[in-house]
């Protein structure tokens, strides 16, 4: 099956900086893929990309295929019929994203009268459903309620409503647990997860955590200063990862080393931070690179295929042939 | 003796249509030494009690000592006195330094403020702890955002550790940091820890940084202590189902596509359900947890929980 969405070579341009420098990754349709890396790294600039919503100075370059059609050759006017009916984006803070002074209600009917020629009566039984299909409780009554009655889980169910209404082929999840509370977090991925199956609906999950990509994606991508350096599946990534900066990410984090204790020892390290990659002519992890030699300053290392799958930006790695065997995970 | 021990405090604030019970009869003691956690999700008043402990928020009920004098009945001027012993690390460094002055400046005001050695000796003192939290001396000239969030919570330590104090309540101190800045930070704390026999009351709703850090873990639901063990006795054997909830919602590549989440949200704390305040939540709830409030019981080993059906 071709992928649903195809980004090929994507950069962002400021007057001042690019801080997406050539990008390319696919998503299958019902698969959800994870972009990980820290502030920085250029992952929200891709979503926005994604969703034609970059601030105005910006100016994307390479291609933005959704079905074949490329997005950044698009009008405005074009954009907005496909935002919200082929894809759709959820935030951080649904709070912000949701018109405090109109009832929950009219938001989702809003969409959907945008996009389906809907009656006001048939749009709002519809928008029962879809409160009912993200499991919130009496939705007949929740519908006339106003975003501040509800809890920050349940406003975030509320954005995955509208977001879902016009059964996108594609959503864009931003951050969108990152705010929530951990027993309501897990509430939420899983309710992603089951309208990602139930709707064949494809899910690019932006995140900085690396635990919920190992539990939720499909297959990550891994960011660094505006440029992909490692792309797999969760298990092998996990298991056995190639590129320096995620073998760093991975061991600094108390996360993934289950019964690591203070009294063990301290947690490895990660020097420096993502600013000194801003002047940097080669990798632009080179500053922070416990492997890094004289050569990295001078060219970018590419992006190399290392099985089917698999993608490492870095010439130094060990690349022992995968001896190892990884079941795919997933679907 | 405890460094800081609680004793049934209460921090209740007045809200239209009632009280809210952020703290609620609670109790803790804390070793010189050691470090404790407190966990819980927002709202359940973790960062409350955190303020109360050092009267920044005045509690309404309830005892706190400090190396063996009562705080909670102390004036503002023997308060000065507690506050040089105690201090506090925020989450958002940014927030708690002040935008128009210099490092130096922040980093000597609590020397003058608790009258500490004169000009010359306050500056030499800030730039040994500048070099101390692994930043250049040249950053005492600098104002807070020149700098990175990392060395902005190096920058809040610093200033936190500045007056030597024996217990270090840190507040989130890493939740707003990049995954690879959190590990520095959580080894300078260590590392500090270890150079300057520090205590720590650590707040946080990350669990995973937790079982890294902390000796002892107290978890919080709306404003009661429902738990408390040794860290790894709290991973190996958690008794009360909020805990195994919380645990359970940890990300985990381990259970692919398969949470184990609680359903519900946490109640409001202004009408906190009666009997057990867990058990419009609760998989175990029976009918005296719906009448009857569960105190905390002992489980031997330093392992206490507050259910009724805990074993």
């Amino acid at each position: 099956m071709p992928p649903i969405l195809e980004v090929r070579n994507l950069a962002v341009r400021f007057p001042s900086a690019e801080p997406v420098k050539g990008v390319s990754f696919s998503v299958d349709p019902g698969e959800m893929l994870a972009i990980v890396g820290e502030s920085g790294s250029g992952k929200s600039l891709t979503a926005l990309s994604l969703m034609g919503l970059l601030p105005r100075q910006a100016r994307p370059a390479g291609a933005i295929l959704l079905g074949g059609r490329d997005l950044l050759g698009l009008s405005e006017r074009e954009l907005r019929r496909i935002r919200g009916r082929d894809i759709a984006m959820i935030f951080q803070e649904p709070m912000t994203s949701l018109n405090p002074v109109l009832t929950i209600g009219a938001q989702i009917v809003e969409v959907l009268r945008i996009h389906e020629d809907l009656s006001a009566r048939q749009a709002r039984t519809r928008a029962i459903e879809l409160l009912d299909l993200v499991s919130i409780p009496e939705p007949g009554q929740r519908i006339d309620e106003y975003p501040h009655q509800l809890s920050g889980g349940m406003r975030q169910r509320v954005m995955i409503a509208i977001a879902v209404a016009c059964n996108p082929k594609l959503l864009i999840a931003d951050e969108a647990t990152t705010a929530l509370d951990v027993t309501i977090q897990a509430q939420v991925l899983q309710l992603l997860d089951n309208l990602r199956a139930k709707l064949n609906m494809a899910v690019v999950l932006i995140t900085h955590d690396l635990g919920i990509v190992a539990q939720w994606a499909d297959r990550v991508v891994v960011m660094y200063a505006g440029r992909k350096v490692e792309e797999g599946l969760p298990g092998p990534v996990f298991d056995h990862p190639y590129h320096p900066y995620t073998q760093g990410l991975l061991s600094a984090s108390p996360r993934l080393k289950a019964n690591y204790h203070y009294r063990d020892g301290p947690l490895s390290e990660i020097p420096g931070s993502i600013v000194s990659a801003a002047q940097e002519k080669g990798c632009s992890f080179r500053p922070r690179c416990p492997v890094a030699r004289p050569a990295c300053a001078k060219t970018v290392p590419e992006l190399s295929s290392i099985s089917h799958g698999r993608e490492v930006a870095c010439p130094y790695v060990p690349v022992a042939k995968e001896t190892f065997h990884v079941a795919p995970v997933g679907r | 003796m405890s460094l800081l021990s609680v004793d049934s405090l209460s921090t209740h604030y007045p809200a239209s249509g009632g009280t809210v019970r952020a703290v609620d009869g609670v109790s803790l003691e804390i070793a010189r030494g050691e470090t404790v956690a407190l966990v819980g999700e927002s709202g359940c008043g973790k960062s409350t009690l955190g303020k109360s402990l050092m009267r920044l928020v005045n509690p309404s009920s309830g005892r706190v000592s400090f190396s063996g004098s009562d705080v909670t009945a102390m004036s503002n001027r023997q308060l000065q006195t507690i506050r040089r012993s105690v201090q506090m690390i925020f989450q958002d460094p940014f927030a708690s330094l002040n935008p128009r002055h210099t490092i130096r400046t922040i980093l000597t005001a609590p020397l003058a403020v608790h009258a500490i050695g004169e000009r010359r000796q306050r500056e030499a003192i800030a730039a040994r702890m500048i070099d101390y939290v692994g930043l250049p001396a040249d950053a005492l000239d600098r104002y807070p955002h020149e700098f990175s969030g990392g060395q902005r919570q190096r920058i809040g330590i610093a200033r936190a550790l500045i007056l030597q104090p024996e217990l270090v309540i840190c507040d989130e101190p890493v939740s707003a940091l990049d995954l690879s800045i959190q590990a520095q930070i959580l080894n300078l704390l260590v590392e500090m820890k270890t150079a300057l026999s520090l205590s720590y009351l650590f707040i946080s709703h990350d669990l995973s940084v937790v079982r890294y850090f902390a000796d002892r873990v107290l978890v919080m639901y709306l404003g009661r202590i429902v738990e408390s063990a040794p860290t790894s006795d709290l991973w190996s054997g958690a008794k009360h189902p909020y805990t195994q909830a919380l645990l359970a919602a940890v990300p985990d590549p381990a259970r692919r596509k398969q949470a184990a989440p609680i359903t519900g949200d946490l109640p409001s704390p202004l009408n906190p359900p009666a009997g057990c305040r867990f058990h419009t939540r609760c998989p175990l709830a029976t009918d005296i947890c719906r009448s009857e409030d569960p105190a905390l019981r002992q489980f031997g080993g330093g392992h206490a929980a507050a259910c009724h059906h805990a074993q």
